[in-house]
């Protein structure tokens, strides 16, 4: 009987230095406890997830990119029907100029401009900075000159002309329109107006409420 | 008429009876450590086809997780970035290098960058990350200090167990939303504040995560 204990002791010593421990780091693919081939069509289910392959379609994509000249039904504010305002889907009128001002759909408030904070720092700030100067963490890493957006050009530009470059690029700028759904990127575009106002502000634009807590006469 | 057995085979049926015992011990304990995910999964680090590190990009750099996962917040898969994210800053930040070719060829052919797949959960679970990433769920709670990786590594079980433990206790996890993404964050207050908020946003933002089965499965 004690042989019987020991070459069970030596067994169980060789199982786990083979197996190791657990949290040892690893890069083959890993032991499956229940494979497909005994237990088939649970796990692995004969359907496509978000950017899976696929051996149906020559270029092994589930995803299927879009047709030539197709507008996807969805495109515009999330969870709208199509729908044909230029000035708010591509910052245009109806003679090829950039639209002033922002288009009749949308609702500048406190919540907006939230939103577009915090969408501008996540996609626009690593470049353009947290306040619009250009001086984002990318340029310590050798991004060329990010413009700031506090010079008169940029100040005067039309709405419509700061949505075109979201969605289109400018300069060594990619496009920004698979990042942003179209009212995310209004609520961008309100956000860079407050930073560009917060920059270029007066002491007479402070209410006279605020003057004296910051010490302007 | 001599004896076919020694005395000491008496005590054999019992002896056989405890050894049995000793070994079905052996067998679910190696069953409950070596084949569940904590085992099996833990520790997979893939070798990808770009030595991408998240430590550089988002904690040297410091971009939000949702910079590359754009689809995180709004639907219930985290997307893979395109090659174009990458080109967003790569058109001009170490442009000739040789480790960066494969992304400048997926920019320029279209075809997709060939990522091995970390996390994976069986088909029958339907996840939903903006389910969570909106309600204060924050991504290290499922994929641990991804911004501390040079390489992505499983970092967390992802077991059924595992989502229970949270689906079952989720002041312990739920966060404010502007600090789901900071994956260093940790109340200020520690475990108790966080239990105290915690309860409190869970309640205010009606977080009512399912036990059922369907609520997971279908």
């Amino acid at each position: 009987m004690r042989n019987v204990y020991l070459v069970t002791a030596l067994a169980v010593v060789l199982l786990v230095s083979v197996l190791g421990l657990r949290g040892t780091v690893f890069t083959a693919p890993p032991m499956d406890v229940f494979p497909e081939w005994a237990f088939p069509g649970m796990k692995r289910q004969s359907k496509y997830k978000p950017q899976a392959s696929s051996k149906l379609f020559a270029d092994g994509r589930a995803d299927r990119p879009l047709p030539a000249g197709v507008v996807a039904a969805n495109y515009g504010p999330l969870g709208r029907p199509l729908q044909s305002d230029s000035h708010l889907l591509s910052g245009k009128l109806a003679d090829g100029s950039f639209a002033r001002g922002f288009p009749e759909s949308i609702e500048v408030n406190r919540q907006f401009l939230e939103q577009g904070r915090e969408r501008y720092s996540i996609y626009c700030a690593p470049c353009h900075g947290a306040l619009g100067d250009g001086n984002g963490i990318t340029k310590s890493y050798g991004m060329g000159a990010t413009p700031t957006y506090h010079d008169e050009r940029l100040r005067e530009i039309a709405e419509g002309e700061i949505l075109n470059t979201i969605l289109h690029g400018k300069g060594n700028m990619l496009s920004y329109a698979d990042k942003l759904t179209i009212e995310e990127s209004w609520a961008v575009i309100a956000y860079v107006r407050a930073l560009q106002l917060a920059q270029h502000a007066s002491p007479a634009d402070v209410p006279a409420a605020h003057k004296p807590s910051l010490g302007i006469k | 008429m001599s004896k076919l057995f020694p005395k000491s085979a008496n005590k054999l049926p019992l002896q056989i009876v405890i050894y049995l015992f000793v070994l079905g011990g052996i067998a679910t304990a190696g069953v409950s450590y070596y084949m569940t995910p904590s085992y099996t999964r833990i520790g997979y680090a893939p070798t990808q086809p770009v030595p991408f590190s998240h430590a550089l990009h988002a904690g040297q750099l410091g971009l939000d997780c949702r910079y590359c996962h754009v689809g995180v917040d709004k639907g219930p898969a985290s997307t893979i970035p395109t090659a174009q994210t990458c080109m967003n800053c790569h058109n001009q930040v170490k442009l000739d290098s040789p480790l960066l070719a494969v992304v400048r060829e997926s920019y320029e052919t279209g075809d997709p960058v060939p990522w091995v797949k970390v996390h994976q959960v069986p088909d029958y679970v339907y996840f939903n990350h903006s389910a969570h990433i909106t309600r204060g769920v924050s991504c290290v709670e499922c994929h641990g200090r991804v911004d501390q990786m040079d390489t992505v590594t499983h970092a967390k079980s992802l077991s059924m167990s595992f989502c229970l433990d949270c689906h079952r206790n989720p002041e312990a996890a739920v966060r404010p939303l502007d600090k789901v993404t900071d994956l260093a964050w940790e109340h200020p207050e520690g475990k108790a504040g966080q239990l105290r908020d915690g309860a409190k946003f869970v309640h205010d933002w009606n977080v009512k995560p399912p036990q059922s089965c369907s609520g997971c499965h279908r």
